[in-house]
């Protein structure tokens, strides 16, 4: 399969590539995908006070579009609000790295792990929000 | 390392180059000067001549496997006579009974075949294999019935190498009269052959997998017992009607001194690929979370179908630009199946995604084995350094159970 420039470019140099902490108050964690279906995405965020991502990690158990799929996204949730993160659509990530149709699907999975990272991290600020109110 | 040419061709279970002396013989076939007659001209010296040089390469294909030139029909390949093998047998056969056992690590040239036959209303029975890969007599055997009348059981697998035991399957056949055909696109120069002494009654070939050109290929038919099939292709009554269509000479004897130079050579080359194979092997078993796919014994000299734990096939493939092999993979179709084959072997997900197949042949050589295992050592640690499933495995967390939201 010929795979464009961009796609190689990501997949021999992956962009934020490693792990926070998952523990830390200020990471959300998403993890999608499965091991059966040949790709597992792991995508996190480090939120700052404001609201803004300040950095994203990314580890990814698949092809080449699908590592090259999640790497662009480490690099374009970086300086964007929760709500402006969850709103990178698909197509924008397959349109700008050429993907061809069968790999629309490693697309869909980058949408989806950033969705997870967010509502992780504001199921975790919700939940320790409510903490906080019941101990005062 | 000087004359080391990338990428290096390790997919030899794919296909082969034609060997020089194959190509040759080949071009003597073609033009004016050439033998490019009909071999079934009788009129004039032009059919006589190319007729010889068929018969010739009959008598060269059936010496490397122990068959009369007479139990030879030539087909465009192994598909071809792996169709005309069952579907021939089934046809013939049919007022017998319309049972078929197959297993399902065949290739898919048998496996569609039986599905076409179970769609005109034949029966067919899948085998199972055992964890390396080989069939579990006892189970065939308990899947005869009385209405049974074609078994179908690949020699060598083209995925993992394994050998599996014709001549067991073979006697257990011959007690109930069953027809057994054997798809061996895979053994010819790999594997001794001797179907003077082997009890099987159809056997398939291919040239193009044994330094022979494509596009030709080969059924054996005994004929003592003598074995009867329908014929799938008609018009003029060649190869005594059981294939009729022009004969293709280049071809032909492209097949014939291809398989005459591997039963000449292949003493010298398997003990040659096998030591290579083993380098290649030694090189790889060193990192972690490595397992060889298949029997570690009963398998061919030049095969190794290698799973590397948590990484992705395809990105492997991907990063391995420089080495020519397969993936067991395939997430380039949409419906990402991972190999049929290693997942009936019982292998989990991860690790059927993970296989790669080298297969070594007679041009690889040591400098080619060596320069693979360092680019194949670097790719894995660069991959798992990118993999969520590694970190998991280093952070001890047991895969299994975790719950993956499949899409």
């Amino acid at each position: 399969m010929a795979y464009s420039d961009k796609v190689l470019d990501h997949y021999e140099n992956p962009r934020n590539v490693g792990s926070f902490d998952k523990n830390d108050d200020t990471v959300g964690t998403g993890m999608v995908g499965a091991p059966a279906c040949g790709d597992v995405m792991k995508l996190q965020i480090k939120v700052n006070d404001d609201g803004i991502i300040e950095d994203a990690k990314f580890k990814t158990y698949g092809c080449g579009s699908a590592i090259a799929s999640s790497s662009l996204l480490t690099e374009w949730v970086r300086g964007k609000t929760l709500e402006e993160a969850s709103q990178i659509k698909n197509t924008q990530i397959a349109e700008e790295l050429a993907l061809p149709p069968v790999k629309i699907h490693c697309s869909v999975l980058a949408e989806d792990a950033i969705k997870a990272a967010v509502s992780n991290y504001q199921e975790r600020h919700g939940e320790a929000a409510e903490a906080e109110k019941q101990s005062a | 390392m000087s004359d080391l040419k990338l990428p290096i061709y390790l997919d030899y279970s794919s296909t082969t180059p034609a060997d020089q002396r194959v190509a040759e013989k080949m071009a003597g076939c073609l033009t004016k000067d050439g033998l490019f007659g009909n071999p079934a001209s009788r009129s004039h010296s032009f059919g006589w001549s190319a007729e010889k040089a068929v018969e010739n390469a009959r008598g060269q294909v059936a010496e490397l496997v122990g068959a009369d030139p007479k139990e030879i029909i030539w087909t465009s390949g192994a598909t071809e006579a792996d169709n005309l093998a069952i579907k021939g047998a089934a046809h013939f056969y049919q007022r017998k009974g319309k049972h078929i056992i197959t297993v399902k690590t065949e290739h898919k040239a048998v496996l569609d075949t039986t599905r076409q036959l179970e769609r005109e209303g034949f029966e067919v029975t899948y085998l199972g294999v055992k964890e390396n890969g080989l069939v579990d007599l006892q189970e065939l055997q308990d899947a005869m019935r009385d209405d049974t009348i074609v078994v179908s059981v690949m020699h060598v697998n083209n995925e993992i190498g394994v050998i599996q035991d014709i001549e067991a399957i073979g006697n257990l056949c011959r007690e109930r009269g069953i027809v057994f055909h054997v798809d061996a696109a895979q053994s010819t120069g790999k594997v001794a052959l001797d179907l003077s002494s082997l009890p099987v009654d159809l056997m398939s070939f291919s040239a193009h997998k044994t330094y022979g050109p494509k596009g030709i290929g080969a059924l054996f038919v005994r004929r003592k017992p003598r074995v009867r099939i329908e014929a799938q292709m008609h018009g003029g009554g060649h190869e005594r009607g059981m294939r009729s269509g022009t004969l293709a000479p280049h071809q032909i004897v492209g097949m014939g001194e291809a398989f005459a130079l591997a039963g000449a050579e292949m003493g010298s080359e398997l003990e040659r690929i096998r030591m290579l194979r083993d380098r290649l092997w030694t090189g790889l078993d060193g990192m972690e979370e490595v397992y060889l796919n298949g029997d570690q014994e009963q398998r061919v000299a030049h095969n190794l179908n290698v799973s590397f734990n948590f990484v992705e096939g395809e990105s492997l493939i991907m990063a391995l630009r420089d080495i020519a092999v397969s993936s067991g993979s395939a997430c380039t179709s949409a419906s990402l199946e991972p190999s049929y084959v290693l997942r009936a072997l019982g292998r989990n997900d991860e690790l059927a995604h993970s296989s790669i197949r080298f297969s070594i042949g007679r041009y690889t050589t040591v400098e080619e084995v060596d320069h693979t295992v360092k680019i194949v050592r670097a790719a894995v640690a660069k991959l798992r350094e990118l993999s969520p499933l590694w970190e998991m495995y280093q952070d001890g967390v047991d895969l299994s159970t975790v719950e993956w939201a499949a899409h």
